[in-house]
């Protein structure tokens, strides 16, 4: 039982990283054409240093990644406070209206978000893209946050109003560093949700900008280099980094215990 | 002197009235229980007083000013919440200076204040732990340090004490009397155990759907409740509905009961309520020892229920059923089927008002 156990785990992971492995390793290797024997080079890395579309929408991508997930978490966050918070006219309807976004099919949304950019004069480019993803990842913020809120108890905030703190205070010395750990899941969710963006971002990306995953897409109908095996590994570890960063300082599950 | 004031106070949720014409004093320094069944509108009134809740109506005083519309975090309370409330993400040390700070209160005089409070509730040294590594007895207590600390102008507990199991709630209740004689502060106490409100009170008020029923010592409403709902909901009561008749009543089988205390006109119906602890019960069969107690019925013995110090009977008379405590300290306890006499006193035979 044990055994099959370690087996199943060992091939989960083996799917989930062994590809991403070997699309790293590839990015070392000297073949264009993804030969083997493998041979160590550093050329595809210098030859990504020469092509600016691709390091260019790979800064793209990093800036919307973090300009979306600091948006998306603020206004998400908001949302999530009335909405756990407060009670208002329409809060169900409202509540129930941020899950389909989630569920419709990003090809569907990308239509929908072209077709009525197009017609407001909002237009494309890096500004259409920002509202797109921004209006993408909220409902995801709403939720993650949404879920934090249910272990940090309304009477907290109460218990501090008793002792002095005006509703701004109690929230900001309670509520908020209780929320820390959802608040930082839900950045990182946002932050995820932007930069694997592609259906969206390749509707509103104009000729002159777009996002990494649009222009891997454009390179590989071209034909495949390594050069973007090199982007991505460098994508790849600097997400990871990110990641790993968060999860030491924000202990997961660590600091919101229920009680 | 008066500390805390509600005049007229009502309030509706929606066109459901939950307090309705609520006016009492609450004396410096006093222990006040709002007594009532859930429902009844005590919570309500407490966070009134706290300022958690806008009254529709009429005015909440604390030290002589009108504090009805200022914010909770202005009225200088100190509060306990049923669930204790305490800070997850503080240190008990900061979980108790918390108030303090907020009154610009930091550094060395707050940690002395702090270590002061802690030692008020028998908690030094537990100033490094987070709540969660404290059994819930000392959350209690850490609770209670955190209201106290800033020497509020009124203490609320919001049932604070029914979390506990019922020994730790004892030792608690104990406690509690101890710190609030200690410091001095006028304190409202939310509870529904009737037990907890006389123990602990120097006044206790009484709730029912919106209303206080009645207000006063523990002994006076034990023992003179003015209702049916206040004599029922402070411990088992028997009643006796009658005709009034000069000094007494009349029940429907003939007999009198005297009942010393005004009653209604002559001729009107009226309820009178007699304790259970109070009636004593005499063996006919064994000629059991006279009493001066003037009431007497004849019964029969139709439950006996024995839980070591004491028992509890039932017993029967002409359709009405009588429940009675006696001390377990007969040479041998009545049994199911005896026929005995019910005597007690007329001083315990307590008028009611007739039913809202």
């Amino acid at each position: 039982m044990k055994i099959a156990a370690r087996f199943y785990i060992a091939a989960i992971l083996a799917f989930l990283y062994l590809p991403i492995l070997v699309m790293m390793a590839m990015g070392f290797n000297e073949s264009p054409l993804y030969e083997l024997p493998f041979s160590f080079s550093t050329r595809w890395y210098q030859a990504l240093a020469g092509n600016a579309p691709l390091v260019n929408s790979g800064i793209n991508s990093i800036w919307i990644a973090v300009a979306t997930s600091i948006i998306a978490t603020v206004l998400g966050t908001m949302a999530s406070v009335a909405l756990s918070r407060r009670t208002f006219r329409g809060k169900t309807l409202l509540q129930l209206m941020l899950l389909p976004p989630i569920a419709i099919p990003w090809l569907i949304t990308g239509t929908a978000m072209l077709v009525f950019f197009f017609y407001s004069g909002i237009g494309r480019g890096l500004h259409a893209l920002l509202i797109g993803h921004v209006a993408l990842a909220i409902p995801y913020v709403v939720l993650v946050v949404g879920t934090g809120f249910q272990t940090v108890r309304a009477d907290l905030e109460e218990a501090a109003m008793s002792l002095g703190s005006t509703p701004v205070h109690a929230f900001f010395s309670i509520t908020l560093p209780l929320l820390y750990p959802s608040i930082l899941g839900a950045a990182l969710f946002a932050f995820a949700v932007s930069l694997d963006q592609f259906v969206i971002s390749y509707f509103l990306a104009t000729p002159g900008f777009s996002t990494l995953p649009v222009q891997i897409y454009s390179a590989i109908r071209k034909g495949f280099t390594p050069e973007i095996n090199a982007i991505s590994t460098i994508l790849l570890v600097g997400s990871m980094a990110v990641i790993v960063i968060f999860a030491l300082f924000a202990k997961p599950g660590g600091v919101s215990d229920k009680r | 002197m008066t500390n805390v004031e509600v005049r007229s106070i009502a309030k509706n949720y929606g066109s459901v009235p939950v307090l309705t014409d609520i006016s009492t004093d609450f004396t410096q320094g006093s222990f006040t229980s709002l007594l009532g069944p859930s429902g009844s509108g005590k919570t309500t009134l407490l966070r009134i007083i706290a300022g958690f809740i806008i009254p529709d109506q009429g005015n909440v005083a604390i030290g002589g000013n009108d504090v009805t519309r200022m914010p909770v975090w202005a009225r200088n309370i100190g509060m306990v919440f049923q669930s204790y409330a305490l800070f997850p993400h503080m240190t008990v040390n900061e979980n108790v200076a918390f108030g303090l700070a907020r009154r610009g209160i930091k550094g060395e005089e707050s940690r002395k204040q702090v270590e002061r409070a802690l030692e008020l509730v028998r908690l030094p040294g537990f100033g490094d732990r987070k709540p969660k590594q404290l059994s819930g007895g000392q959350q209690q207590r850490v609770a209670l340090a955190r209201a106290i600390v800033t020497k509020p102008s009124v203490l609320l507990l919001d049932e604070p004490l029914s979390a506990l199991d019922r020994r730790l709630r004892q030792e608690m209740q104990v406690e509690l009397i101890r710190i609030q004689k200690e410091s001095g502060l006028t304190t409202i106490f939310v509870t529904h155990d009737q037990e907890e409100a006389l123990t602990l009170s120097d006044k206790v008020a009484i709730l029912d759907r919106g209303r206080i029923v009645q207000i006063g010592a523990p002994t006076e409403v034990y023992e003179r409740p003015k209702t049916r709902f206040a004599a029922e909901f402070l411990g088992d009561t028997n009643f006796l509905t009658g005709t009034v008749v000069a000094g007494g009543i009349r029940l429907a089988n003939g007999s009198t009961v005297a009942v010393d205390a005004p009653l209604p006109a002559t001729g009107s119906e009226a309820t009178v309520a007699v304790r259970p602890e109070k009636i004593v019960i005499r063996d006919v069969a064994r000629g059991g020892k006279d009493t001066d107690r003037s009431n007497r019925v004849s019964a029969t013995i139709s439950s006996s229920v024995y839980a070591g110090t004491a028992l509890t009977y039932e017993a029967a008379f002409d359709g009405l059923s009588f429940k009675i405590f006696a001390q377990n300290s007969d040479a041998r306890p009545h049994s199911v089927g005896d026929v005995v006499e019910l005597t007690w006193s007329p001083l315990h035979t307590v008028p009611l008002e007739a039913a809202a």
